[in-house]
């Protein structure tokens, strides 16, 4: 099987920034959503839709960095 | 890859579609996110939990050498193989492999530039299937702990002034405002970064496609950092694998000979009663 229809781009999620990738192997459509820097997956999701794939993505992401807590440097 | 120091550490996607089917070569797949292995991998490619399979679960420690040994062994890989690593995050634990099969001697290990973030981007082909090698015979040698640092040389090095000590993570875990990777749980229990220490997060070494910047480009971001291999050189982050990474580069790449990766990094640091800390943004460049 061939990764096709490969896309990323950036979103912001409450204030952070997150990177979006997403492609379809087979029938099933992938995403990763990940913090931009460093770079740390936050979220890997399937679906039928690449909508679908990345909504789920992004609800998972925006629960995890949800409990990311910023202090006064 | 010809201006780097040892080109010969690098392969492209290229050269990995095309050497899929060599028996001399083993083509490995470690990522942060284990699961990204089975969702689809390079064809051939064996797949190494860096959680389970690069470490010792029981004492926080890089294998053993009889560990490694069985790996190596159950992997398929005699001391002859080349090996090349790749996988997610720009090859965080691919390079944190390859820091381990450098430190028990495997003589030709290399990374795929880009990892499988380009491989992916590529449109390449992926497989599901699992391959079970023939299990090979496999002689480790060292460990070379010149290649590593430990909390104790680093207090030492701290209080000499001796080496140049970079802090690979991002910006605001080297200020002190977040403790972790956003995201992530918090794992210690002060933030900021060890005193005098530079901030060159890691993925400053990288192009969009996740292939390393040219060695000019990589020498001009440290050397205006002060980190030009004149002073050996401490690279440290939260666990060690994304130091790994800027290890990989200062050494492979940029072809400086005294690099060591302080694997203990910030997990061990900011939880230690007493060690000394700096925070705040004026403390870091950008």
């Amino acid at each position: 099987m061939k990764v096709e229809e490969h896309s990323e781009r950036k979103i912001d999620i409450d204030g952070w920034p997150v990177n979006l990738t997403s492609y379809r192997i087979g029938e099933t459509f992938h995403c990763k959503a990940d913090n931009v820097s460093p770079g740390a997956a936050l979220a890997r999701t399937t679906g039928a839709t690449r909508q679908e794939a990345e909504d789920k993505a992004i609800a998972r992401a925006r629960e995890l960095l949800s409990r990311t807590k910023r202090r006064e440097p | 890859m010809a201006d780097y120091a040892h080109p010969e550490t690098l392969v492209s996607t290229d050269w990995v579609a095309q050497h899929s089917k060599d028996p001399n070569v083993r083509v490995v797949e470690v990522d942060v996110d284990t699961n990204a292995y089975k969702e689809g991998h390079a064809p051939g490619a064996i797949g190494w939990a860096w959680n389970s399979q690069l470490c010792d679960t029981v004492k926080r420690d890089i294998l053993s050498k009889a560990q490694f040994e069985k790996l190596m062994a159950e992997s398929g890989v005699s001391n002859d193989t080349a090996v090349v690593l790749y996988g997610d995050n720009n090859n965080w634990f691919a390079a944190w492999a390859l820091w381990q099969m450098k430190m028990y001697g495997h003589k030709d290990v290399r990374l795929m530039n880009g990892g499988r973030k380009k491989w992916l981007a590529e449109g390449r082909e992926v497989s599901t299937d699992i391959p079970t090698p023939a299990k090979a015979t496999y002689k480790a040698t060292g460990p070379d702990n010149s290649l590593r640092t430990f909390l104790d040389q680093v207090q030492a090095a701290l209080a000499a002034r001796s080496h140049a000590m970079v802090d690979v993570r991002s910006p605001q875990e080297f200020t002190g405002e977040i403790l972790a990777p956003p995201g992530l749980p918090e794992t210690c229990q002060r933030g900021g970064h060890i005193p005098h220490a530079r901030n060159i997060p890691w993925g400053k070494a990288c192009n969009e496609d996740g292939t390393f910047k040219s060695a000019t480009d990589l020498k001009a971001l440290y050397s205006t950092e002060g980190v030009d291999g004149s002073k050996p050189v401490i690279a440290y982050c939260r666990i060690g694998e994304r130091s790994s990474h800027t290890w990989f580069v200062l050494k492979y790449l940029l072809g400086y000979d005294r690099v060591v990766n302080y694997d203990g990094s910030w997990t061990e640091w900011g939880n230690l009663v007493g060690a000394p800390v700096e925070r705040g943004a004026s403390a870091a460049k950008a």
